[in-house]
């Protein structure tokens, strides 16, 4: 079989790609090794023996980012609704109330309205009001979407900038958690992108969740002929003389001039020895821990009324692997009934996020498993308690997902979410033909995967090419 | 075909991929992105659309002549002679 492209993974950028590709009658096919799509913003069920039926939950999503306002022009969520040729209204958005970062006796919140954030920095730092400005300003003015930045330190950039260590700590604490693959710091060029996406912009969730965008990505491809391919794991990357030329799948050779992997860099020079002989893009180790919860009722407004919490009991806010298997110093604790339009009666959900260490949960043996995933759901339920103080609501249900879990369903090396610390940028690679999309390419969080899917496709697919 | 058709064709497409946009009222003299939301990512789309609709190929060299309705009619018009 040969195609004009393969795109390898159907995650967020791999359908997006996909998307674009078809849209202009190239014969593409989107291979994926997994049963569903969504790769690491997938959805799984779980049955629930006491109380029979079954509970669909969202993998990673706490909250889609960059959320704008029907009809906003300029930004990253309105060129991808554009690009896709997607309609504000399929995606059903539903915004945040407000979320906040919690540091031992202060708190920051802010909101879909920047000024928020801004009111709150004024009214707990006054002596950093012109500082956070200029950052503010900086931050605005930074074209993070040129695809041939480098490396530069956040940390050393905002010390040129703020002068208080703490407003710096906190700051910067939800860029990392929802998006670097560094430890304790990020690239300056990701954290405006961050800065961005969720402080000028914000959160929201689309009404069914995670499942509401894959469907619709999916349609789209299904109305443009595109091909997807299930269960169809990559063995290999064909090269000839610097050049992909094609994949094996399953003993099956299928050709194409332009291959887009969404897999992971790491992961995809593992497939291709000769891409694996000029780079070695290294894993990054920040994994994660989620424990999700399900009570008989829901938290009320005067119990908690935010929406995601970011908690650190520590003016330093430390990024970076546990030490032991998790670390309870900080969280994000996510309260989709939070959302607007969620309906006040029902049961009540709640996310907690947990840093983790990947070897020590690999080298637990089975029968500590379970047991060290108990110690897990026990402090996340006593810091959902903590947070929504008052609230006896009964727990129904709890599952939670380690390092080997992501590893099991996602296949990145060491259960990483944010991917390799080494980014393609251009997502160009040493073979020709092959170039990284998603997560590596750099581009963050699911509204950033579709438009690096977009973006590559456009660059690598479409653009120059012959047709 | 007449400029008043290649002229058309352009702004069809404008409205096709910016769905949002008022097309209506363009100044052919000012350049599109002044006047709409486009970027770089739009004009791809004009380009690809020329292509799919009316096998028109426009080289990546030569995006800058469709900066305004004007130059589009004066560049892409022979292209449909």
């Amino acid at each position: 079989m040969s195609y004009d492209a393969i795109v390898i993974g159907a995650g967020m950028s791999g359908l997006a790609a996909g998307i674009r590709l078809a849209m202009f009658d190239k014969k593409v096919v989107i291979l994926e090794k997994h049963s569903i799509p969504g790769g690491l913003n997938s959805y799984y069920q779980r049955r629930n023996f006491q109380k029979g039926g079954v509970r669909q939950f969202d993998v990673g999503l706490h909250a889609l980012t960059n959320f704008i306002k029907k009809g906003e022009k300029g930004k990253p969520f309105s060129k991808l609704l554009k690009q896709l040729r997607l309609s504000y209204d399929d995606f059903k958005l539903c915004p945040q109330t407000y979320s906040k970062i919690v540091f031992p006796n202060i708190e920051l919140k802010f909101s879909n309205d920047f000024e928020l954030l801004c009111s709150e920095v004024v009214e707990k730092f006054p002596k950093e009001k012109d500082h956070f400005f200029n950052l503010v300003e900086k931050v605005k003015s930074f074209n993070e979407l040129d695809l041939g930045l480098g490396y530069q330190s956040s940390r050393e950039v905002l010390k040129t900038l703020i002068s208080d260590d703490l407003l710096i700590e906190m700051l910067i604490c939800p860029l990392l958690i929802y998006g670097s693959a560094w430890e304790d710091d990020m690239d300056f060029a990701q954290f405006v992108i961050m800065f961005k996406s969720l402080y000028f912009e914000g959160f929201s969730r689309p009404q069914g969740g995670v499942r509401t965008i894959i469907s619709l990505l999916m349609k789209k491809l299904e109305e443009l002929g595109a091909e997807v391919r299930f269960k169809a794991s990559v063995n290999s990357i064909i090269t000839r003389d610097g050049r992909a030329v094609g994949v094996d799948v399953g003993g099956e050779e299928i050709l194409a001039p332009v291959i887009l992997s969404s897999i992971g860099y790491p992961e995809t020079c593992r497939l291709t020895p000769e891409l694996a002989d000029k780079v070695s893009p290294r894993v990054g180790a920040m994994t994660f821990l989620e424990s999700i919860f399900v009570f008989d009722k829901k938290i009320l407004p005067a119990q908690n009324d935010s929406t995601i919490i970011f908690y650190n009991n520590n003016k330093k806010y430390n990024y970076r692997p546990a030490i032991n298997y998790f670390d309870e110093s900080s969280a994000v604790v996510c309260f989709p009934d939070n959302y607007e339009m969620n309906q006040s009666q029902g049961e009540g959900t709640v996310r907690v996020t947990y840093m983790a260490n990947y070897q020590q949960w690999r080298d637990l043996e089975r029968n500590h498993y379970e047991d060290k995933k108990e110690l897990v759901g026990q402090s996340a339920l006593n810091l959902v308690k903590k947070l929504s103080p008052g609230f006896e609501g009964e727990l129904l249900f709890k599952d939670i997902f380690s390092p080997l879990t992501i590893e099991r369903y996602t296949w990145h090396l060491n259960g990483t979410v944010y991917g390799s610390i080494d980014k393609t940028r251009d997502g160009s690679t040493p073979i020709s033909g092959l170039y990284i999309i998603g997560t590596d390419q750099g581009f963050l969080g699911i509204v950033g995967s579709i438009l690096s899917g977009i973006s590559l496709a456009n660059l690598h697919g479409l653009m120059g090419a012959e047709g | 075909m007449t400029s008043a058709n290649v002229r058309q064709i352009v702004i069809d497409i404008i409205s096709d991929i910016a769905p949002d946009e008022d097309v209506t009222n363009l100044d052919d003299k000012v350049s599109l992105r002044e006047q709409l939301d486009l970027d770089s990512m739009d004009f791809l789309d004009i380009v690809m659309e020329l292509r799919k609709r009316h096998k028109v190929e426009v080289p990546q060299e030569d995006y800058p002549k469709l900066a305004t309705l004007e130059s589009c009619v004066v560049y892409l018009s022979p292209k449909f002679a």
